[in-house]
């Protein structure tokens, strides 16, 4: 047989639509099921592919316009533009807002950052200045990311203890770092937690860029990675020795700092990387293995359970019968209802549920297989509970006195009414002459339904068995769940 | 599963010849085993392509078709065995409960269904019926159509696109209440005592409700099956 493993899954893409259907929406759409994982994941929007780098992005742009030219201005708040930018996005953002070329500002940014001032109004403006669409820029963002917050000040205090230890141990030189340094790590965990999706995948793809350079044993690129590490260093110890001389200066700290965290991270950040991935993995493959041994757990506990009983039992036909049905049952219910074994519990049952509970109790406890056929559904109230509780009454008599070798339960919900029928081929009786151990079950079956205003009718004839009719009227007004 | 409204015997002109088509070796001898001298099994296939070319070689009067077939399931034996050879007639056998697969299969051109926990009489008399040109509901089969036309019930009338033939898309009340009785375990003898009609009348019945399964076109009994999948 095929093998049907079909937990309940909601959907499957590339299911076959059913057939056609004329006005409103299609069979399968459901309000909040959002198959399409429209507004899932805004980076998919982008009509950025994802192998595409932004030098990619910069070609495509130069090569279809001419090198300076002036649009039209645009108006409202000024944005950052997302479409073809270079790092944030900000110089477009600006030439879009302002109408002077996009390249010229570049090179403004350029230009006056070597006098670090620019850099410096470019991360400010990157930071504040919301991307186009949005209305809140990475800055607030960040305000208001409460989890952000603590997580940056988890950090920013886990450095300034690791800072103080240090100086205190003599490097004094470490006291003009640590400011900085904390202020740099702590703005980063925030821009990084905070910034727009695609920004997230850029950034995601930089470092990904780095982790390939620890990927790879060659030696080129190790040399390379130290190399520029030591660059970035010597850069940032020079910074920082000559704000040593111009303390006034907060510029030039910053810079260096910067510079001596990029070359912590050009050196040490892919380890750091492998690291979060290693443990990303390793969780990973936990969650696995925990969902094969809840799964290992539960076929123990019902069916190596029930294999191993038939095993043991094999000389009592009736009893493996009966334990090869109950599993099945189980299983069945478990693989293709969703319900875990045993969970049969009254919370949320439903009056097919609530049949399926007798099928299955009254036949492992009396040990005569119960069939039921259900015909629709719906939840239960007080007068399907009286309903349920007297078809198993019902149904328990039969087992118990009829002598059948299976009782079949048929139940359908209708619109109107709700009927369940108890059937048994056992030796029957004449309900004229009924025994009297007999009156008060037959009593408890029919004052049960005549109670709630339901119907109790017993048909039996000795040698053609019995059948127990009872139903139930529903409360108007009541739909069943579900489309009808 | 017991089928009672399988139980009865019935005067059956030979033995029929069958393939028994299952992709499991241990419940295809064990079936074989069970029909005994019954019934003359001419062979036995696990797959769809060498079902369907055997089933052509053979020609055998009934086809027992497991619903869950690598290549296909039932579903396509049943398709192919209704244009190729329609003389052949199916019956579907399965394990599983899930209403769709089994529908499927019926509408495919199965002419009964019955549970593999069925008993070898009753298989046995479930196959003379299906080689006499009867239909075989079981009544879990008569709980899965009564569910699947109750599905489409005129309730919501206003969205339901007239069909090409009005006569296809209802149960008649009668074709319900022999459902229904069929649901409630009683046999062709006794829906027709309890009716007042003819074991035959039953019988055209049963047949009429299958083709109706069979030959609606109404799209709200695959949505039906389509409902049933992804509840």
């Amino acid at each position: 047989m095929e093998e049907r493993t079909r937990f309940p899954a909601r959907g499957r893409p590339g299911q076959d639509h059913g057939g056609p259907r004329r006005g409103g929406p299609p069979w399968w759409w459901a309000p909040g099921h959002d198959w399409h994982g429209a507004g899932a994941d805004p980076g998919l929007d982008e009509p950025v592919g994802p192998g595409q780098s932004w030098i990619d992005r910069w070609d495509a742009r130069r090569s279809g316009t001419g090198r300076f030219r002036r649009g039209p201005k645009g108006s409202g708040p000024i944005r950052r533009s997302m479409d073809h930018p270079m790092l944030g996005g900000v110089a477009e953002g600006i030439s879009a807002r302002t109408g002077i070329d996009v390249t010229l500002i570049r090179i403004a940014f350029v230009l006056t950052a070597l006098g670090a001032f620019g850099a410096a109004a470019y991360v400010l403006a990157w930071l504040l200045i919301p991307v186009s669409g949005e209305n809140t820029g990475i800055a607030s963002k960040a305000l208001a990311d409460r989890r952000g917050l603590a997580l940056a000040a988890g950090l920013g205090s886990l450095l300034v203890v690791v800072l103080a230890t240090a100086s205190a141990l003599g490097a004094s030189w470490v006291g003009t770092l640590a400011t900085p340094l904390v202020i740099t790590a702590v703005g980063m965990v925030l821009v990084v937690r905070n910034a727009t999706g695609p920004e997230q995948d850029r950034i995601r793809q930089l470092t990904d860029a780095l982790a390939s350079l620890t990927e790879s044993h060659e030696r080129s690129r190790i040399v390379l990675r130290v190399l520029v590490g030591a660059v970035l260093l010597g850069g940032g110890i020079t910074l920082i020795l000559l704000a040593g001389h111009s303390a006034g200066e907060l510029l030039q700290p910053l810079g260096g700092a910067l510079l001596v965290l990029a070359a912590l991270v050009v050196v040490l950040g892919p380890w750091w990387l492998r690291i979060a991935r290693d443990l990303l993995v390793e969780r990973q493959a936990r969650v696995r293995a925990e969902e094969r041994a809840d799964m290992a757990a539960r076929v123990h506990d019902s069916v190596l359970q029930t294999l191993a009983l038939i095993q043991r039992r094999s000389g009592d036909p009736q009893q493996v019968i009966q334990l090869a049905r109950a599993q099945e049952r189980e299983l069945r219910s478990w693989l293709f209802d969703g319900r875990a074994p045993g969970s049969m519990d009254e919370l949320g049952m439903t009056f097919a549920g609530g049949v399926r509970l007798i099928e299955q109790e009254v036949e492992s406890r009396h040990g005569v297989p119960v069939d039921a056929v259900i015909v629709g559904d719906c939840e239960l109230d007080d007068d399907l509970r009286a309903l349920l509780a007297a078809g198993r009454e019902a149904t328990v008599n039969a087992v118990k006195w009829s002598g059948a070798d299976v009782v079949s339960i048929f139940a359908e919900v209708e619109a109107d009414e709700v009927s369940l029928y108890v059937r048994d081929r056992g030796k029957g009786f004449d309900p004229a002459v009924v025994p009297g151990d007999r009156q008060g079950l037959a009593e408890s079956i029919r004052g049960r339904m005549a109670r709630r205003g339901g119907a109790a009718v017993i048909r039996s004839a000795p040698g053609e068995g019995t059948e127990v009719s009872l139903t139930m009227p529903r409360v108007a007004g009541k739909r069943e769940p579900g489309p009808a | 599963m017991t089928s009672p409204g399988l139980a009865g015997p019935r005067a059956g002109g030979g033995r029929p010849r069958v393939i028994i088509v299952d992709d499991h070796g241990l419940f295809r001898s064990g079936v074989r085993s069970e029909l005994g001298d019954d019934v003359e099994v001419v062979g036995e296939a696990a797959e769809v392509t060498p079902a369907v070319k055997l089933i052509g070689e053979l020609l055998p009067d009934v086809v027992l078709l497991d619903v869950h077939l690598p290549g296909g399931g039932g579903q396509a034996v049943a398709a192919a065995v209704r244009a190729e050879f329609p003389q052949v007639r199916c019956l579907a056998l399965s394990a599983s409960d899930a209403p769709e697969d089994v529908i499927a299969v019926i509408r495919a051109g199965a002419r009964g269904y019955v549970t593999k926990t069925i008993s070898g009489p009753e298989l046995v008399d479930a196959i003379r019926r299906i080689a006499a040109g009867d239909s075989v509901f079981s009544p879990r089969l008569a709980g899965f159509v009564l569910d699947a036309f109750a599905a489409q019930a005129p309730a919501a009338g206003g969205e339901v696109a007239p069909a090409a033939d009005p006569e296809l898309d209802q149960l008649t009340p009668r074709e319900r209440e022999v459902l229904r009785l069929i649901a409630r375990g009683y046999t062709y003898k006794e829906i027709a005592r309890e009716l007042y009609i003819s074991i035959k009348t039953v019988e055209t019945h049963v047949s009429s409700v299958l083709r109706k399964l069979q030959l609606s076109t109404r799209h709200q009994l695959t949505r039906w099956a389509n409902e049933r999948r992804l509840a």
